[in-house]
């Protein structure tokens, strides 16, 4: 067996395959294919096209080409809205998940006892279903009879100090940390595993070595731990950040985008335009836009990566 | 490397003192402290489940009193009576179940026989065929979501299970991560069943995916939870009760129900708990499955 496919390899390359496995290799693909082609690729390019268009589904499609592109990006003052919005999410959400998520693994990783018990409570979020979190989250920042409310005025009736809690769903500067809160909650859980894995493939050596050396925690912490988890926090940081482009659910049942649009992300804006103001056209221009934010951002993080990713293989200096 | 003398050695010596004992975490005070951040943490993260179930068994009047509780007093069980009574959640229920389990068992196959044929079949333009797919695991769902939604229409599948099910049944992503695995598993055991007259169908059935339990175990999982879970795409083609999944019903509860609490927390536990059930007594498959998946290179 292996001295004809030795013996193949020395054939021109379309003689190599074997005629009764081409055939085969069509059959095993054709299942997956025929959905990639007709619920994805076709789809791709479809949508490319239909950007084009102004199209109700009511009346016929009008061709009115780069018009949709040019009024999002110089006109339309909610997609504006939409971009600052889903900017603020990015800058915090991102850095938030991936400090909070770091600091519970490494807390997690100190050999403590109930190790799965505090796993199993806090990736809890991760498997509960959207819709659900965000209805008690809506319940528990109500300003007049939510517990987060009533902790704080609580806390202020106690202290003597006068604060008031925030009336966050309705009040454009607190509806976005609310939806941030929400996330966070929801997808700490998801980071921290992630980090956890991580951290447990750290040699130890690396560690006995610094403390040898005199390096207090921190210094252990920043010159060991970080650099060594440092592809993970790059990972995370990507994912992640395309998660925040694409928040949705927390917005659509939390807050229905408001007030006053606070809270409208850029998938939000999608369906808004295509299911709720039948917009095909439009629909699809802001989702080929949101297409090429994740692309881009993605391509800088990619390039940046290089300054401070360590990987094991050869990126010591 | 001399100064090592001083240092304990490695950590394998209890174990060894100890033959046969489980190596316990020694306790430590500098521990005190970090359980005590945690076991604050861990109130933060339950507190929401604590809020949805306390307001699910209030009454109208226990809801809107100050300063809130989270203990009912009485406990309202009516009130998930009264939730199932307004909205069907059974239905929902078996529409989310029926979706779920056709989604990831298609999904699984299609995927696990074209991966397959990336991993062992030689065919012309396979690499190439490959990087095509590759290139569109960056394009988002939401690119696609519109001509999707147009062909739905067309295909007048609008509000019916085809619409949920047939265009989840295939997943590029699952391809890639299920090739990788396929990679991993050596030839000479295909090579050797094909010696003895298996053919690349039974190859794939009784040599490659028998041998392949924890990333289809880990897919299974991943998919499975994603399908049940999946809010938008369900949002948008389904218009009716017969095929509302849950997240989907319990969006349309709550606009119906706005301001009914009691209600909308017990139509949210309801939603929740079979899930949270499972994940409570299969926490590690649940992580691993999660973590595997999602490492996979989305």
């Amino acid at each position: 067996m292996t001295a004809s496919t030795s013996s193949q390899s020395s054939l021109p390359r379309w003689r190599r395959y074997q005629p009764d496995q081409q055939w085969e290799a069509y059959l095993f693909l054709l299942p997956s294919f025929a959905g990639f082609l007709i619920f994805v690729a076709v789809p791709v390019v479809a949508s490319l096209a239909l950007s084009l268009f102004e199209w109700s589904l009511l009346s016929p499609p009008e061709f009115v080409g780069f018009k949709n592109y040019t009024q999002l990006l110089s006109s339309d003052m909610v997609f504006r809205k939409v971009l600052v919005n889903t900017f603020y999410f990015i800058v915090t959400i991102v850095p938030l998940q991936l400090a909070f998520g770091l600091l519970l693994a490494v807390a997690l990783n100190q050999g403590l006892r109930g190790l799965e018990v505090y796993r199993l409570i806090y990736f809890m979020p991760v498997v509960t279903t959207i819709v659900a979190a965000a209805l008690v989250f809506q319940w528990f920042f109500n300003r007049d009879f939510g517990i987060l409310a009533a902790a704080i005025w609580e806390f202020g009736a106690e202290t003597g100090i006068p604060i008031r809690p925030p009336d966050w769903l309705n009040d454009p500067d607190w509806a976005k940390p609310a939806v941030v809160i929400l996330t966070l909650w929801k997808n700490t859980g998801f980071t921290m595993v992630i980090y956890l894995a991580a951290l447990q493939g750290v040699p130890t050596e690396l560690y006995d070595a610094a403390k040898v050396d005199g390096a207090s925690a921190w210094q252990r912490f920043r010159s060991v731990t970080f650099p060594m988890v440092s592809p993970t926090t790059f990972f995370l940081m990507v994912i992640q950040m395309i998660g925040a482009f694409q928040l949705f659910s927390e917005a659509f049942v939390m807050t229905q985008g408001g007030p006053a649009n606070a809270t409208l992300t850029i998938v939000y804006y999608i369906y808004q335009m295509a299911f709720e103001f039948q917009r095909m056209g439009r629909g699809a221009a802001v989702a080929w836009v949101l297409f090429i934010f994740i692309f881009i951002f993605t391509l800088v993080q990619t390039r940046l990566q290089r300054r401070w990713v360590h990987y094991e293989a050869g990126g010591e200096s | 490397m001399t100064t090592t003398t001083t240092t304990p050695p490695t950590t394998t010596t209890p174990a060894a003192i100890r033959p046969g004992a489980a190596p316990r975490p020694p306790f430590k005070v500098g521990h005190l402290a970090l359980h005590v951040a945690l076991i604050l943490g861990s109130v933060a993260m339950l507190l929401p489940f604590g809020w949805m179930l306390a307001t699910s068994l209030k009454s109208p009047p226990q809801i809107f009193t100050y300063p809130p509780s989270l203990v009912p007093n009485p406990v309202v069980w009516r009130n998930y009576l009264d939730t199932v009574q307004a909205m069907p959640f059974g239905r929902f229920y078996l529409n989310s179940l029926f979706v779920a389990v056709s989604v990831t068992s298609l999904q699984i196959l299609t995927s696990s026989l074209a991966a397959f044929a990336f991993a062992r079949l030689r065919f012309r333009g396979r690499e190439a065929l490959f990087l095509v797919y590759l290139a569109t695991l960056m394009i988002p769902f939401h690119v696609t979501m519109i001509p999707n939604f147009i062909l739905v229409r067309y295909l007048r599948w609008f509000d019916t299970f085809y619409a949920l099910i047939v265009p989840t049944a295939f997943s590029v992503f699952a391809v890639f991560l299920l090739r990788q695995y396929f990679r991993g598993i050596p030839v000479e055991l295909d090579e050797a069943a094909r010696m003895d007259g298996a053919s690349s169908f039974r190859i794939w059935a009784r040599v490659i995916m028998p041998l392949s339990g924890p990333v289809l175990a880990a897919l299974t999982i991943f998919v499975f939870l994603g399908s049940w879970n999946d809010f938008l795409w369900p949002l948008v083609v389904s218009n009716s009760h017969a095929t509302r999944t849950i997240p989907v019903g319990l969006a349309t509860f709550r606009g119906q129900y706005n301001t009914d609490w009691h209600l909308l927390m017990a139509g949210s536990v309801i939603a929740l708990l079979p899930v949270l059930l499972v994940y409570v007594f299969a926490q590690k498959r649940f992580v691993e499955g999660i973590t595997l998946s999602g490492m996979g290179g989305r």
